[in-house]
């Protein structure tokens, strides 16, 4: 019962959307987050709903695969640094409110160490630790090894990698070219680009959280939310065809899906208009192209009206736009994925005759 | 009468050819032994007691430079008993399997490489939680960025060596992304619009998918592509990058502290 509900939870549109709410909640409240109590109590709670959760046979067969392993490895740290950090930048917080200099800018913490032995030896116990580690894992996981590559038959679902697995779980919303080349190039372009728009003096050499706000929070979204959350969805609850499964969900390839998803044009010549899709691709599309182009530049009015006035003056213009243009890029991905989930909506603009499609 | 033998065996000409100074107890010797040693020389010889803390860096860039280190340790041995070819490849993974008595160099460089992929996204996680990558590390920033990339390209070019099923999906639906890539992929958008006549300009045949793979398909040529650049061509451009990110560590004033 409980996991059936799990189940049906864990949909992309449900467990998505809670995980924006509580990323929200938890920001605003980074006196409560950032303290060790609540650091504690997210380790027990996780640990414990972990373990419950691996005493089921089908869930357990997924995370055990060898390589998921890393993707646990991968989470344990992911939540550990984002509780970490936090509560560094809000113990930084409280002194520098209370007048006194952040954690690392004390007298004492500016003194300058010998590297021999201060640094040298936490390198050689790092190093010994890692190596400890990795031989205890290559003792206890052998490496997969599978079938001989078989170039006809292929193995329903092909994953990628799992660090790649974002990338594919965003194939479902978008056409490859976006997906597979320009979304991660605008993830590559995005992070050179970052000290170059964030002109904040603050926060430079120390963690703190009030005095980078805004850049702390837009990079804790893209990070959190699109990156590490989707590689989630993409290796757990992917199964063959790329259809969903609950992670108590037994992975059966009969499993059907109905799935309806039509073009805006679709939906708006033909639903809306009542009226069959225009001979000309550009008049068929011209809702598409007009939210296209809407979004990318018909906004730009508003985002300055609400935030551009303080932020263009600070930053200047290249800056500013530059930034608009990344941000909209990033936000492009969670819209069209609510598009998807509430309107069936396949494609925004749809012109197979020159693969673009959007 | 072990501190007596060791000031002997410090006393001797083979040890004193070695290690040109006394023993790091004095400031200096300590000073000696960080800038009379090619590897320690990395190091600042004096830091910030700030720059040192675990809690500050979590050892995080320290432990991929380490990961590296030992992924071309275990890649060149595991290269003796390779050859990328379709008819080879996969017989000598389970020869490595079958008749290397508790081996575990591939399973050490298996899981050494998915490590290097979390420890570099969590260095730089850290960098930029500690607001690190502000001026004057903007550029180190960008190094260290470009760095990720290669590392998750390594570990992709990895993926496909072992030549069986998991490798070959896997680099289809990795390199299917490539095809797709506007105007250079032969279903990109705009490829279409690259037409003189009836002559098609970009093609499966020739577009930066068949490029990578060196065929319309992930076959022998793209074993050999991948194999080549996992373990000669990403390595070198990797190596050169980690010498500048470092380099640009200590010039642009070590690890970040507060101003």
């Amino acid at each position: 019962m409980i996991k059936e509900a799990i189940n049906y939870l864990s949909s992309p549109v449900y467990s998505f959307t809670a995980f924006i709410v509580l990323f929200v909640i938890a920001l605003r409240r980074i006196d409560i987050v950032g303290t060790k109590k609540f650091g504690l109590g997210l380790l027990i709670g996780t640990l414990v709903i972990f373990g419950w959760m691996i005493s089921d046979p089908v869930f357990f067969t997924v995370i055990s695969l060898p390589d998921n392993i890393p993707i646990i490895i991968l989470n344990g740290l992911v939540f550990w640094s984002t509780w970490y950090s936090l509560y560094k930048g809000h113990q930084n917080d409280l002194r520098i409110a209370a007048g006194e200099p952040p954690i690392e800018g004390t007298p004492e913490n500016r003194e300058k160490v010998w590297a021999w032995p201060n640094l040298v030896y936490i390198e050689l116990l790092c190093g010994i630790l890692c190596t400890i580690f990795l031989i205890a894992w290559a003792i206890f996981f052998k490496a997969p090894l599978e079938e001989p590559a078989n170039p006809t038959w292929a193995p329903n679902p092909a994953k990628a990698p799992w660090y790649f697995l974002g990338l594919q779980e965003m194939l479902v919303y978008f056409d490859p070219w976006m997906a597979g080349v320009v979304l991660p190039g605008l993830i590559l372009v995005g992070l050179i680009a970052i000290p170059f728009i964030d002109v904040n003096p603050k926060g430079n050499g120390y963690y703190t959280f009030k005095e980078r706000k805004f850049a702390i929070t837009g990079f804790l979204f893209g990070w959190l939310a699109l990156w590490i959350f989707l590689i989630q969805v993409g290796t757990f609850l992917r199964g063959p065809n790329w259809t969903f499964y609950g992670p108590f969900e037994y992975w059966d390839a009969h499993k059907v899906v109905a799935e309806n998803n039509i073009n805006l044009s679709e939906i708006m010549w033909i639903k809306l208009f009542n009226v069959g899709l225009p001979k000309n691709i550009f008049v068929r599309e011209i809702f598409g192209l007009l939210a296209t182009f809407g979004y990318m530049f018909g906004l730009l009015p508003l985002i300055y009206k609400k935030w551009g006035k303080s932020y263009m003056p600070r930053m200047g213009a290249i800056r500013y736009y530059i930034m608009i243009f990344l941000i909209l890029g990033m936000m492009s991905l969670p819209i069209k994925m609510y598009l998807r989930w509430f309107f069936n909506l396949k494609y925004v603009l749809a012109m197979p005759e020159f693969e673009l499609n959007l | 009468m072990s501190e007596g033998f060791a000031k002997k065996v410090a006393n001797t000409q083979v040890w004193k050819a070695i290690f040109r100074h006394g023993p790091p107890n004095n400031a200096r010797n300590r000073a000696a032994v960080i800038a009379g040693n090619v590897f320690l020389h990395l190091h600042p010889i004096k830091l910030k007691k700030s720059g040192v803390q675990l809690g500050y860096t979590w050892c995080m860039g320290g432990l991929t430079f380490f990961v590296f280190l030992a992924l071309t340790v275990t890649g060149v041995l595991l290269m003796f008993y390779y050859r990328p070819t379709a008819e080879y490849a996969f017989t000598d993974i389970i020869g490595l399997r079958e008749h290397v008595p508790l081996g575990i160099m591939r399973e050490l460089h298996r899981w050494g490489a998915h490590l290097m992929v979390i420890t570099v996204w969590i260095h730089m996680f850290r960098v930029f939680m500690t607001g690190s990558y502000k001026p004057p590390r903007e550029f180190n920033w960008g190094v260290g960025v470009i760095l990720l990339v290669l590392t998750m390209l390594l570990s992709f070019t990895g993926y496909l060596l072992p030549w069986d099923q998991l490798a070959i999906w896997a680099i289809t639906v990795g390199s299917n992304m490539a095809k797709a890539t506007p105007f250079a992929g032969a279903g990109g958008p705009g490829a279409a619009l690259a037409k003189i006549g009836d002559f098609v300009m970009v093609s499966d045949k020739n577009d930066v998918r068949f490029q990578l793979l060196g065929g319309r398909f992930v076959g022998e040529a793209a074993l050999l592509r991948f194999y080549i650049l996992h373990c000669v061509f990403i390595p070198l451009v990797v190596a050169v990058l980690i010498a500048v990110h470092f380099w640009r560590v200590r010039k642009d004033g070590g690890i970040s502290a507060p101003l």
